[in-house]
Formats: C-alpha cells, sequence, structure tokens
C-alpha cells in the first residue's frame, strides 16, 4: 500500500525482491486460530481451544525470527497458519507487502516462496519414494522435466551434505535421522524458497547430529539468502540461530527483540522464568529451585487479563483483569507485560520505568 | 561435518532394493505363505488345463455306475449321483469356483478402493456422507444381503458376480477410507500439499503407494469368502446351474448321497476349504510381510 509509485514500475516476477529491503518479508497480522467443533446438525458446539489468539509479528528480509515457548503454545499452529496449511478464523499475512491469496500473489506462487521442514524427519518423508523422488517432487509439480528435477534434487542432496551417489537411491527407512532431516532441507530448498518456516527442525536429534545440522542451516541461508523462521522450545538453538527472537504463551506474544536483548535482559517475567529454567552449566551456581513450576493453565479457557497471571511471583490486580498489550521496551524490544507500562498501575511499574 | 554422519553407515554392494522388493524377500521366508501360495496355484493351473488333464469328460453320467466309493478302478475319487467321473468334475469346478472367488473380489477392490480413497481424502461431509451409505450395507449380514441381491437379480454366474461385488465394496470401502484417512494427516502428505501439489497429484503420487497394499491384503482375505458365498449362492440355485461343475453346486447335489457315500459327498467341501485356507494363509503371509518396516 505504501508502495502505489513501485506498482506502477515494470510487474515484478515471482520470486524477485518486490517490496524493497525496508518491506518486511512476512507480517503478520492479529492472526486467530480457535480450534473447536461449531455447532452443527445434531451436534452441540464443542469446547474452543484458543491455539492462536491475536499475534502479530513481522519477519525482516535475510534474518532468523526465533519463536520459542512451552508445549502448547501455539508455536506450530503459527507456522501452520503461515503455510496456509490450515486457514487462519482470521488476520492477515502480507508476504513482500502482497497480500496471500491476493491477485498479486496466489497460493501456488507463494508456496514456492515459502516452505516448511517439518519436526518428525521419519514421518514427512513418504516411505515409498526415494530420497531423490521426494526431493525432486516439488519441481515436478511445478512443471519441470523428470531430468531436470532430478538433477536438481542429485545437486541439493549434494548440497546438504548426501552424495547422490549412495544416497539418491535409498529410501528413508535406510537412512539415519539426520541425514532424513537433510532430505527434508533439500526437499525445503528444491523450490528455491526465500523463506524457511523451521518448526522443531532438530528437536528430534541427537545434540551431535544437531550441532551439524544448524551449521548447515546456517551456511545454507548465506548461500540461498534464505529468511528463517525457527521455532524450537530449546532455549540454547533459538539463542545460536536467531536474530530475532518471540516468545509465546498461550497463544499469544509474550515478549519479541533482539536476540541479545531478549536472552540478557528478558523484560518479562515469563522470558525469565523460562530462561531461568534452563539447567546451569556452572556447578558452583547450580538451579536451585523451578523458577516456574506447574503446566501452562488450559488454552479451552485461558485466564483472563495476562494469560501468564496465574505463574506469575509479580502477580498485581491490574493483572487479573487487563489485558497488556505489547509495550516497546526501546531497542525494538517488546514486551506484554503490564510493569512495562508505567500507566498501567501495576505497583512495580515505576521500578520498572525508572530501570528502563 | 557430513563424513561424521556417514561414517556410521555401510555403503550397500550394490543400490537398495525397492520396497516390493523386501516384501518378496520376506514372502519367500515365510513357509507357510509358501505352501498356501503353492496350493492355489496347483489349484489354478489344474483349472486351467482342465481339459488336458482331466482323466473323463465332466457331462457324461453312467446311470449303472453312480456313486462309486473312492478307488473304484476307472473311478480314482469314486462317481457322483449321476455316474459323472468326481475326479474330473472337481478339476473342472476349479474354473468357476475360482473364477467366482477372483472376479467379484477384484471388481470389489477397484470400485471399494475408489470410494474410499475418495472419501478419506476430501474428508468432511463428504466422507460422511458415503460412510452412512456404505453403513446401511453392514445392517445386513453379507450372506443374507448375497442371497437377497441374487434372488432378485435372478440366478446365473454374472448376477451372482454382480452380488458378491456389490456386498464386497462395502467392506473394501470401510478399510481404504481408514487408511485413506490415516495417511492424509501424515506430514509428507502435509508437505506435498506445501510445495503446491493438486490432490491428483498428491494421491497418485503420496497416497496410493501407501494405502494400496493393506486394502489389497484385506482383499485377499476376500477372495475366500466370495468362493465360500458364490458356493453358497449355488448351493441354493442361486448361482452355477447344473450340469455345470462347481464346488458349491456339486455340494449342493451331492447332500443326498451323505448316507451312502459320505466320503465323495465331502469332496468338494475339501475343496471349497483348501482353497478358502490357502487364500487366507496367504494374504496373512502377505500382511505381515508387508508390515515389517514401510
Amino acid at each position: 500500500m505504501t508502495m502505489i509509485i513501485d506498482r506502477l514500475g515494470p510487474v515484478p516476477e515471482v520470486g524477485d525482491d518486490r517490496g524493497g529491503p525496508g518491506t518486511p518479508l512476512l507480517a503478520v497480522k492479529d492472526l486467530i486460530k480457535h480450534f473447536g467443533k461449531k455447532a452443527g446438525f445434531l451436534t452441540k458446539a464443542g469446547a474452543v481451544v484458543r491455539a492462536v489468539d491475536g499475534v502479530t509479528f513481522d519477519v525482516g528480509k535475510g534474518e532468523t525470527l526465533g519463536i520459542v515457548g512451552e508445549s502448547g503454545c501455539g508455536k506450530s499452529t503459527v507456522a501452520r497458519l503461515i503455510m496456509q496449511i490450515i486457514a487462519p478464523d482470521s488476520g492477515d499475512l502480507l508476504f513482500d507487502g502482497e497480500a496471500v491469496g491476493s491477485e498479486q500473489l496466489d497460493l501456488t506462487s507463494y508456496r514456492k516462496q515459502v516452505q516448511m521442514i517439518f519436526q518428525d524427519s521419519y514421518a514427512s518423508l513418504n516411505p515409498r519414494l526415494t530420497v531423490e523422488d521426494t526431493v525432486a517432487f516439488g519441481p515436478r509439480v511445478h512443471g519441470a522435466s523428470a531430468k531436470q528435477s532430478i538433477t536438481l534434487a542429485h545437486d541439493l542432496l549434494h548440497r546438504v551434505g548426501l552424495e547422490p551417489a549412495r544416497f539418491a537411491g535409498r529410501y528413508p527407512h535406510e537412512i539415519s535421522g539426520g541425514q532424513r532431516q537433510r532430505v527434508n532441507i533439500a526437499r525445503g530448498l528444491a523450490l528455491n524458497p526465500r523463506l524457511l518456516i523451521l518448526d522443531e527442525a532438530v528437536s528430534a536429534l541427537d545434540k551431535s547430529v544437531e550441532a551439524q545440522v544448524l551449521n548447515l542451516l546456517l551456511d545454507l541461508k548465506e548461500e540461498f539468502g534464505l529468511t528463517y523462521i525457527f521455532i524450537s522450545h530449546d532455549l540454547n538453538v533459538v539463542r545460536f540461530m536467531s536474530d530475532r527472537v518471540m516468545v509465546m504463551y498461550l497463544g499469544r506474544v509474550a515478549e519479541v527483540g533482539p536476540a541479545d536483548a531478549v536472552f540478557s535482559n528478558p523484560s518479562h517475567p515469563y522470558t525469565s522464568a523460562l530462561l531461568a529454567s534452563m539447567p546451569s552449566m556452572d556447578p558452583d551456581n547450580r538451579t536451585q529451585e523451578a523458577p516456574i513450576t506447574g503446566d501452562p493453565p488450559n488454552p479451552i479457557n485461558p485466564p483472563p487479563g495476562c494469560r501468564f497471571h496465574t505463574r506469575c511471583k509479580f502477580v498485581a490486580d491490574v493483572c487479573k483483569t487487563k489485558e497488556p498489550a505489547l509495550t516497546d521496551v526501546g531497542g525494538l524490544h517488546y514486551t506484554a507485560c503490564h510493569m512495562a507500562d508505567p500507566t498501567s498501575g501495576h505497583p512495580n511499574a515505576l521500578n520498572a520505568a525508572r530501570a528502563a | 561435518m557430513a563424513a561424521i554422519a556417514d561414517a556410521a553407515i555401510v555403503v550397500p554392494a550394490k543400490a537398495s532394493k525397492g520396497y516390493w522388493a523386501s516384501v518378496g524377500s520376506r514372502l519367500i521366508k515365510d513357509k507357510v505363505a509358501m505352501v498356501a501360495l503353492t496350493i492355489i496355484l496347483l489349484i489354478v493351473l489344474a483349472a486351467i488345463l482342465a481339459p488336458y488333464i482331466a482323466p473323463a469328460d465332466p457331462f457324461r453320467g453312467s446311470m449303472i455306475r453312480r456313486l462309486r466309493p473312492i478307488g473304484t478302478p476307472g473311478y480314482p475319487l469314486g462317481a457322483d449321483e449321476l455316474g459323472r467321473d468326481m475326479l474330473t468334475r472337481l478339476i473342472y469346478g476349479g474354473r468357476l469356483s475360482i473364477f467366482m472367488g477372483v472376479v467379484p473380489v477384484l471388481a470389489a477392490f477397484v470400485v471399494g478402493s475408489g470410494i474410499g480413497i475418495f472419501a478419506g481424502y476430501v474428508g468432511g461431509w463428504v466422507n460422511t456422507l458415503l460412510m452412512r451409505i456404505i453403513d446401511v450395507f453392514f445392517a445386513f449380514p453379507s450372506v443374507l444381503l448375497a442371497i437377497a441381491l441374487s434372488g432378485a437379480l435372478g440366478a446365473g454366474i454374472l448376477n451372482s458376480i454382480v452380488s458378491l461385488t456389490i456386498v464386497f465394496i462395502p467392506q473394501i470401502a470401510r478399510v481404504a477410507e481408514s487408511v485413506t484417512t490415516q495417511i492424509r494427516t501424515r506430514d509428507y502428505v502435509e508437505a506435498a500439499r506445501v510445495s503446491g501439489a493438486g490432490a491428483f497429484t498428491i494421491v497418485r503420487v503420496h497416497v496410493l503407494g501407501n494405502v494400496l497394499g493393506p486394502i489389497f491384503v484385506y482383499s485377499t482375505g476376500l477372495i475366500s469368502v466370495s468362493m465360500i458365498l458364490a458356493s453358497g449362492l449355488s448351493f441354493l440355485g442361486l448361482g452355477v446351474k447344473p450340469p455345470e461343475p462347481e464346488w458349491g453346486l456339486m455340494l449342493n447335489t451331492l447332500r443326498t448321497a451323505i448316507y451312502t457315500q459320505p466320503l465323495v459327498a465331502a469332496l468338494p467341501g475339501l475343496m471349497i476349504f483348501m482353497t478358502s485356507i490357502s487364500f487366507n494363509l496367504f494374504s496373512d503371509g502377505l500382511r505381515s510381510a508387508m508390515e515389517v518396516k514401510q
């Protein structure tokens, strides 16, 4: 919309940098997805799970956005919504300035530019297809000849560290977990995407293999000029990979900001608790007690006000009634906590303001 | 870094064999399944080559040599109630009996898989609608349904095949639907959808290969049921008409001789039993050979 003048120029090719470097590659606005049964013929409406409940964020070109949070906080649902595997209840997706599904950017060309790597390396490979056929499937669908797509598949397999001469003809059950995840990465790259969503892509791997795959991902990012959305529950891995980090809690954004700022100076009590729950690497400075206990509340019936107030040690009256908005705490660092907002009426808010 | 990951893998001497090749090699090691397969092949071969190997004419009777016991000279397996050679008629009978066992299942496999895979892949209300219609057929026991349909269509081989096909379609469709529903939500199907493939391509490349196996195994097990049902229809006079040799019909006409020549009267039943249990054992073997690892 801000690029009206640009639109009068030559029509950009799919895959080109249309919006310019200033436009975020992906802008997500007020994304909402509630799972549940709608009332239908002979059935009553069931309980509604608010999996993603108003999530807004941008992903800049060439950056890696890490998304962290406990199980069930909506990380994977966000990924599947971005991939359009499931349809959102409401909210907008803008890819390089164009609304996804609009005339300028139909679903087919969007899908060529955004690909996803799944967590379960085994379940995400068809057991009946050889490695090369799996990688060649996408290009084949988009019109490449059989020979072209196999050549491309061999190139990509080589690039992700699997020698085509040995691996191209194998079936998924004949290779190891790390190798399978490399195949998944090769498949993700086969359509030459601009954005790659990594949904717990290394979580199921051994630590040593995980490190190899992470390094591979960093190399590929540079080589192909990729942008990553890196979803994980492993804070160390997210810190290693990400430029910016978004912390999610019960379907909402708790905190988002540059990785260093979020990890070294967390401004949301949930982030602090998450960081404190990481096992200490220093035997003289052991983690004494769990800073956060219990499970997150049920997303079927999330608590009113701030969703974290049931487990927060700074809880005040305002937290139980009013939902905090994302507040700027400086340096592109935002947090959804009343303590960061001096006008919220939280007793600690003034101290926080002063400290900042 | 790839070197570390690769070191653990022993380099195979040749390119890895495909899925079906490995199923085949496991199946060959399964003795029971191989014996069953041998019996099936022998019976099928005998039925095909009947004019060359049968000792007599299946239709030529002899009023003075009715109901001869097993071992009578010239009648190695005895003679039936019209003095026809039992061995000849059993060999010829395999033609129609196996035909009636295989053809309805094959037809139902094509139609039932189509319905089931379509319903399972599309999902939603289409699935519900199709499967509820299918459920209506489950309200009737399959024997009754086959008899009712055959009775309504009239006696004859073609009508029995049609009615048996209709009996088997819901069963195969239900299996196809449940396997497809499972496969549809797998990550690799979602990955294919994410890569922009259309529904037809996804079904062809990613679904069919993974669902046809289990459906095929289930269908193999139905061949014996089909043979028994077809024999039952013939027994009731709804299938094959005399004097055509068919095991079910032979069992029917020989039942009057159960007290005079019980062993001869039991022979067609023995053939039905042997063939159907062989099909069952073979499909069991196929199932376990396919299940080991995908």
